[in-house]
């Protein structure tokens, strides 16, 4: 802090080195790094590490949260193999997963793309493009109950305009789920702007070079916007997968799981099993294999980015 | 091709923006007349006072106290332990750095259900269970892998001769962070302060599952308490809703120019 000490650190520093392995500043860096990271650190170990080792050991036991906690074995995993909710709430998350994730990536691609050029009033644009995202979940859920209402939503009405019969989106078993996918639709901005801050990162030369090469509008973003661009897909495509699989408030709000355990997503499931019927080891069993699924599900991803995510750095 | 794009752009911002329009049509309407075929976009007569009515209804008073409560306090832990281990992690060397690191963004993709139950019962155990505790305390722990992770990449940007020169001078780690990084990283900041407020002030799992008497709840427990109370009502609803909704808007109208900036993807593989 004062000149002082400032005159005897620098003076002292390569007499130091030579004294010992490590230089004095090497060792208060070494304080200094560790000090800087301790909250996270501890963070880590009470609210990530702790609760995970300790979710296996609940998993393995019979515990209403008010009993004494009970060792049972694996009796956990083998009811799950059990319960046919565990079969048909994990078929709900996967068809949201699966149809959800990628269509809602390629409307957040297909909107960045759109205003990511250089036209007056582009930010005007882009600030309304937002905008649905900024609508918190609970609210937008109640929003859209009155949109798809089958008898006087919005939804129908449009329907009704292009002389299509109506969809009874929240309350047919084998719509409501693409219902939600759709609403998801709406609120795709931040994925929008991550991808935009991607597009916006690509160097000019490789579209100049690529049309004095003579490539249409198509070549370019083949073979230049898609390569360039692929890691942040990439990034998006994982999170949004972690995301979509914990799919909850939407269902709670508007569906109440139903009509008939339709939408009764993993996470709804495990909420009621957990807060509803308190059986705390039961619902540890159920989180680990959400956990495992989500996880063979990430690895799988890396996996195949292989054959498609290109990185920048590779050329050099 | 430039005055052809309107086309797109304005037919696809339309699209987008029409349910928010809704949303304000809904909320203006005459309670009961809410659903009337063909649907009716301008309400006629406008009726401003479901505004105060629904207000009335409902504790969205204390809702609103509560939400906001949560929010800064979570907020504020978020950003100040969040910087702080970005510049551990990309201003210091230290050993176990790298392996430290990689652990934390093997957390990014680590879903929080696995730690739902046992934090849980850890809270109850505290007693903490009907405090805002549970839901503001943890964030002064990193405040989150994924904001820890944001803001390094943007550090990662700042020239390191910025950091040389202060320490010639003879500035402590804790004086670069405090004088040199951090009046350069206001974007960043600005991006992780927004993600966190957001993030809180619409949380619904995490109040459901550990607020349990009205006194203490949040606006998004309160507007799903109100729905099942009033469900029928739904111009109080829509009302509801907004006053849930402006906040957000004037905070992204607020910190805009941040928003893009604030992104640093470059190193986005990690390394």
């Amino acid at each position: 802090m004062s000149s002082s000490s400032s005159v005897s650190l620098s003076g002292s520093k390569p007499a130091a080195r030579r004294r010992h392995g490590w230089s004095r500043q090497r060792w208060r860096d070494a304080r200094d790094g560790y000090l800087f990271i301790l909250p996270w650190l501890l963070g880590f170990i009470l609210w990530t590490a702790g609760p995970m080792l300790a979710s296996i050991a609940i998993s393995f036991s019979a515990w209403q949260i008010i009993t004494v906690p009970k060792f049972v074995g694996l009796a956990n995993f083998a009811a799950l193999l059990q319960d046919s909710q565990i079969g048909q709430s994990l078929y709900n998350s996967a068809f949201y997963v699966v149809i959800g994730v990628p269509t809602h990536l390629f409307v957040a691609l297909m909107t960045a793309l759109l205003v990511n050029v250089r036209v007056r009033g582009v930010a005007v644009y882009r600030t309304l493009y937002f905008l649905p995202s900024l609508i918190p979940l609970v609210a937008n859920s109640l929003l859209w109950v009155t949109i798809l209402n089958t008898d006087f939503g919005l939804a129908n009405y449009f329907l009704y305009f292009l002389h299509l019969p109506p969809i009874q989106w929240l309350s047919d078993p084998r719509i409501v789920k693409s219902s939600l996918i759709m609403m998801s639709w709406w609120s795709m901005g931040g994925q929008m702007i991550i991808l935009l801050a991607g597009l916006r990162g690509i160097p000019e030369h490789l579209y100049d070079a690529a049309a004095i090469d003579g490539a249409n509008w198509w070549h370019r973003f083949r073979l230049v916007t898609l390569p360039m661009l692929s890691p942040a897909i990439l990034f998006n495509l994982i999170l949004a997968l972690i995301g979509a699989f914990q799919i909850f408030t939407q269902a709670y709000v508007m569906t109440s799981g139903g009509p008939d355990n339709a939408t009764l997503f993993y996470v709804y499931y495990l909420y009621d099993i957990a807060f509803q019927k308190l059986d705390m080891g039961y619902a540890s069993a159920m989180a680990w294999l959400l956990f495992v699924i989500i996880l063979s599900f990430t690895l799988l991803q890396f996996r195949l980015s292989r054959r498609w995510v290109f990185y920048e750095a590779d050329l050099k | 091709m430039s005055k052809l794009w309107y086309v797109p752009l304005t037919i696809t911002a339309i699209v987008l923006v029409l349910p928010s329009l809704w949303l304000i049509s809904t909320s203006l309407k005459v309670p009961g007349t809410e659903f009337v075929y063909p649907p009716q976009w301008i309400p006629s007569p406008i009726s401003w006072r479901n505004y105060p009515d629904a207000l009335q209804q409902g504790s969205f008073d204390v809702y609103f106290k509560n939400t906001l409560t949560i929010t800064v306090a979570a907020t504020l832990g978020t950003v100040i332990t969040a910087s702080l281990a970005a510049f551990g992690f990309a201003r210091i060397r230290f050993p176990g750095r790298d392996f430290l690191f990689v652990l934390l963004l093997s957390t990014i993709m680590l879903p929080d259900i696995v730690t739902l139950v046992p934090k849980y019962i850890l809270f109850s155990k505290l007693h903490w269970i009907n405090t805002f505790l549970p839901l503001t305390v943890p964030f002064w722990f990193g405040g989150g892998a994924f904001n820890i992770f944001l803001i390094r990449q943007f550090f990662m940007t700042l020239p390191y001769e910025l950091d040389e020169a202060a320490r010639m001078d003879g500035a402590t780690n804790l004086q670069v962070y405090f004088q040199v990084v951090l009046p350069l990283s206001v974007p960043a900041l600005a991006t992780v302060a927004i993600f966190s407020i957001v993030a809180n002030w619409n949380d619904f799992l995490s109040p459901l599952i550990y607020l349990n008497s009205p006194q203490k709840f949040t606006l998004a427990l309160g507007l799903q308490n109100f729905q099942t109370l009033y469900g029928t009502h739904w111009a109080w609803l829509m009302a509801a809703s907004m006053l849930m909704i402006v906040p957000m808007l004037v905070l992204f109208f607020s910190f805009q120019r941040f928003f893009v900036e604030g992104i640093q993807l470059t190193g986005l593989a990690g390394r």
